[in-house]
């Protein structure tokens, strides 16, 4: 295994735990004040939302604005599960929401082999199957989590607090996740047959359905810790930059490979002409379902990091004007370039939370919203593909195998990408 | 054309169920039933809050249409999802309020020709005051489409979109700061008294002021009237202007086949800032008469109606002037019915699972034609 890491390999992993360490010991010695701390740890969280979103628009070409909703999800779900274990040391919503995502995760798996082998499947007809799976199982999971709550409640008391507190809140984060993907399963399998725009607009529905619910979740949903319109409070502020930084990593290891495999150029030659794809004996429908729920898993991870940066959380995050933010950090980096958006996420953060924040001369903070959208319009004007264009650092840029030198030259180094249509 | 022979391991029931859709169907189908009987039992049980229900959302409905009409013609032309328009419906909306509550716009015939009888002299009134926001906002969406969306015709489509997002943000923001408009809600002043009608068994008579609506009849305003009124009217001067004239030939061909249009010696610069102006003139209107519905005005007032207009306009077929109607139409119904009967904080959500649906059975909405992909 150690044989096959390469020079590129370690210089990304030690850059990344050089700057990890950097910005570690400067929070440590308090030379980054909470305010910086807080900023940072927003900005790697809207560099997991935005690669999410880079593999679903920028390497698929599906014009998606409903990550902010699947953000939301994860969001809400890791928070809830947390918060009931802090304020009330119970495991219900933990062990409920975890039987519900093995559940219903294992049932997609099950009937998508299933339903894969129905030549001429009509989209909403297998949308209905996995709907009434997942309301089924879902119901199921509610009963078996009061069986199996107390039991592992036990488990995690006898644990030392921090401990405990540390498994739920990872569990958290990964059942948000999962969640978020398997909503945008259910939700991505009819939609995703829609052509371009009609898919970006159903998908801002979506975002503006999720807030919409998200202003009612005390009233409609009845999860009263959630507290609707209010905002939900008393959630254990336990995302540390350490757990940014490792899922950030986590995220652009699992995308790098993703994408300099075979699958990643099936979801590519997806991106650069549907018909031609097919023809090449692709499975569109497959492919693009895949980067979606991949893209929402995401989403809904960073969501449940960002749920547990400030301890609260309230709907208006989640408005759908704020899920435009990916997509302007996706096409502000650069779309296709990996290193683009994370660059673009971080001084996104830095420059619009931070540096507008402390710039603007007092008396005129409210203008840090009319110099952000100038800066958009320039930059927009000034370099039309983004700041990196298809730029690539080195261990994200895909090393092709040299080509025998009798047949042809090796072309291009890295993902060269065309002129994206929405 | 028997599948279960070739693959046998598939359940045949399975099988039969999701190869002829019925599955999918029967969802639809069911959510109709519930929709319906929902309706026809409110219908039967108090007939006169539904017929209420549907003049209220008649009212809306023309306003949606209105500003979605903005977005399909730009949308038909530079395929341009243009958010900015709602907030261009923002500015109309500012523009009439301060011509009535500053300037006192509407009261000129009044001071020029003091013999004239008071309604029409607040008519031609007002119809000043809606012509000058209309004209105020053809110029501003003309400006827009100069500085930031020509430079970026011929680059990545997702450039001039985020190019549109900031342009709405500015919009809003720049009129949140005090010396614009204000960051505050504004009252705003209407420019002619309200007088109320009701409707019952017994005829039509005139709401006193302070009078309680009795039982079993249906309200309607001069709001409702002017609105439905004034937008017709509009529509049918853009169908005229789109249909009979030169420049809506030109606007057809633009939308047609850009390059030939440009070849055929058509401007397609000045035809595509002429379909800016005509729509934001449009949306211009549509914020008075929002207004005037709604009396109040604040910076953020665009987004919600915009974007309600915008899914009136992809429901309709985005690029179809009927299509806007007919969209903004059954958006303004649905948001008014399940406010309503079903919830009223649930109804943005209801709009767009309407959208959803739509679209999952016509996925280019109502009246749309076949999207060319890749053009």
């Amino acid at each position: 295994m150690f044989k096959k890491i390469d020079r590129s390999s370690l210089l990304f992993l030690g850059g990344a735990l050089a700057f990890f360490i950097v910005v570690q010991a400067l929070i440590s010695l308090n030379v980054l004040t909470a305010f910086w701390n807080t900023i940072l740890r927003i900005g790697g969280v809207m560099a997991i939302v935005s690669i999410g979103l880079n593999l679903i628009y920028g390497f698929n070409g599906q014009f998606s604005l409903g990550q902010w909703g699947f953000y939301a999800i994860g969001a809400y779900s890791a928070a809830d599960i947390t918060y009931r274990w802090t304020n009330n040391a119970s495991t219900d919503g933990l062990i409920v929401l975890l039987l519900i995502v093995l559940l219903v995760g294992t049932s997609i798996l099950l009937l998508y082999r299933l339903l894969s082998r129905i030549r001429g499947l009509d989209a909403l007809s297998a949308f209905t199957v996995y709907l009434l799976a997942a309301i089924g199982l879902s119901v199921a999971s509610v009963q078996l989590g009061r069986v199996i709550a107390p039991p592992v409640n036990g488990l995690l008391q006898a644990l030392p607090p921090d401990v405990a507190t540390t498994i739920v809140f990872i569990l958290a984060v990964l059942i948000g996740g999962l969640l978020a993907a398997e909503v945008s399963f259910l939700f991505g399998l009819p939609v995703l047959t829609l052509g371009s725009d009609y898919f970006g607009i159903a998908t801002l529905g979506f975002t503006i359905i999720v807030k919409v619910l998200l202003d009612n979740s005390d009233t409609l949903l009845g999860f009263t810790e959630m507290k609707g319109a209010r905002g939900m409070i008393g959630i254990p502020k336990v995302t540390s930059w350490f757990w940014v930084m490792f899922f950030l990593v986590l995220v652009l290891v699992i995308t790098r490979n993703l994408i300099h495999s075979s699958t990643g150029r099936a979801i590519i030659s997806v991106r650069e002409d549907e018909i031609a794809a097919k023809a090449m004996g692709i499975d569109v429908g497959y492919f693009k379902t895949l980067t979606f729920v991949l893209g929402s898993l995401f989403a809904g991870l960073a969501g449940g990091l960002y749920a547990h940066v400030n301890g609260f959380l309230h709907p208006d995050t989640f408005n759908f004007i704020k899920s435009f933010d990916p997509m302007i950090i996706v096409v502000f980096g650069g779309l296709g370039s990996i290193t683009g958006t994370v660059f673009a996420s971080f001084a996104w953060a830095l420059v619009l939370e931070g540096f507008l924040r402390l710039l603007l001369p007092s008396g005129f903070e409210t203008w840090r919203f009319v110099v952000y959208p100038l800066l958009l319009l320039i930059m927009m004007l000034l370099k039309p593909n983004g700041l990196f264009g298809n730029f690539e650092m080195p261990y994200l840029r895909q090393i092709l195998p040299p080509l025998r030198k009798k047949t042809s030259q090796p072309q291009s180094e890295g993902i060269t990408v065309k002129e994206a249509n929405v | 054309m028997n599948s279960s022979k070739a693959v046998p391991s598939t359940p045949s029931f399975l099988d039969f169920l999701v190869r002829r859709k019925i599955l999918g169907l029967l969802l639809l189908i069911l959510i109709l039933l519930l929709v319906l009987w929902k309706l026809g039992s409110e219908l039967v049980t108090n007939p006169t809050l539904f017929l209420q229900q549907v003049i209220n959302g008649l009212q809306l409905g023309f306003v949606y249409a209105l500003i979605a009409l903005g977005y399909t013609m730009v949308y038909g032309i530079v395929r341009l999802i243009n958010f900015a328009h709602g907030d261009v419906f923002m500015v109309g909306a500012f523009m009439s309020y301060y011509a009535i509550a500053r300037v006192q716009l509407h009261t000129w015939p009044a001071k020029v020709f003091p013999n004239l009888s008071p309604g029409l002299s607040i008519g031609i009134g007002s119809i000043t005051v809606i012509l000058l926001s209309m004209a105020i906002c053809a110029l501003v969406a003309i400006t827009i489409e100069r500085v930031a969306y020509k430079p970026l015709r011929n680059a990545p489509r997702i450039s001039a979109l985020i190019t549109a997002i900031g342009v709405s943000f500015f919009l809003e923001y720049f009129g949140a700061l005090n010396f614009v408009f204000s960051p505050n809600f504004i009252t705003y002043k209407r420019p002619f008294d309200v007088t109320t009608w009701m409707v019952s068994a017994q005829g039509v008579q005139a709401l006193q002021k302070g009078q309680a609506i009795p039982e079993k009849t249906v309200i309607f305003s001069n709001i409702s009237i002017i609105i439905v009124v004034v937008s017709i009217l509009l529509l049918v001067v853009l169908q005229y202007i789109v249909g009979k004239t030169k420049i809506g030939k030109a606007m057809r061909a633009v939308a047609y086949d850009k390059q030939t249009a440009r070849l055929m010696g058509i401007n397609v610069d000045s035809v595509i800032s002429v379909t800016f102006a005509i729509g934001a003139a449009l949306a211009g209107a549509a914020g008075m008469l929002y207004a005037i519905a709604f009396p109040q005005v604040f910076f953020w007032m665009g987004i919600i109606p915009g974007l309600k207009a915008f899914v009136a306009a992809v429901l309709g077929g985005i690029g179809s002037i009927p299509g806007a109607l007919v969209g903004a139409l059954i958006m303004g119904q649905a948001e008014v019915l399940s406010a309503a009967y079903i919830s009223t904080p649930m109804r943005d959500a209801i709009a767009f699972t309407i959208l959803i649906i739509v679209l999952l059975v016509r996925p280019t909405g109502i009246f749309g034609e076949a999207q060319r992909e890749k053009a």
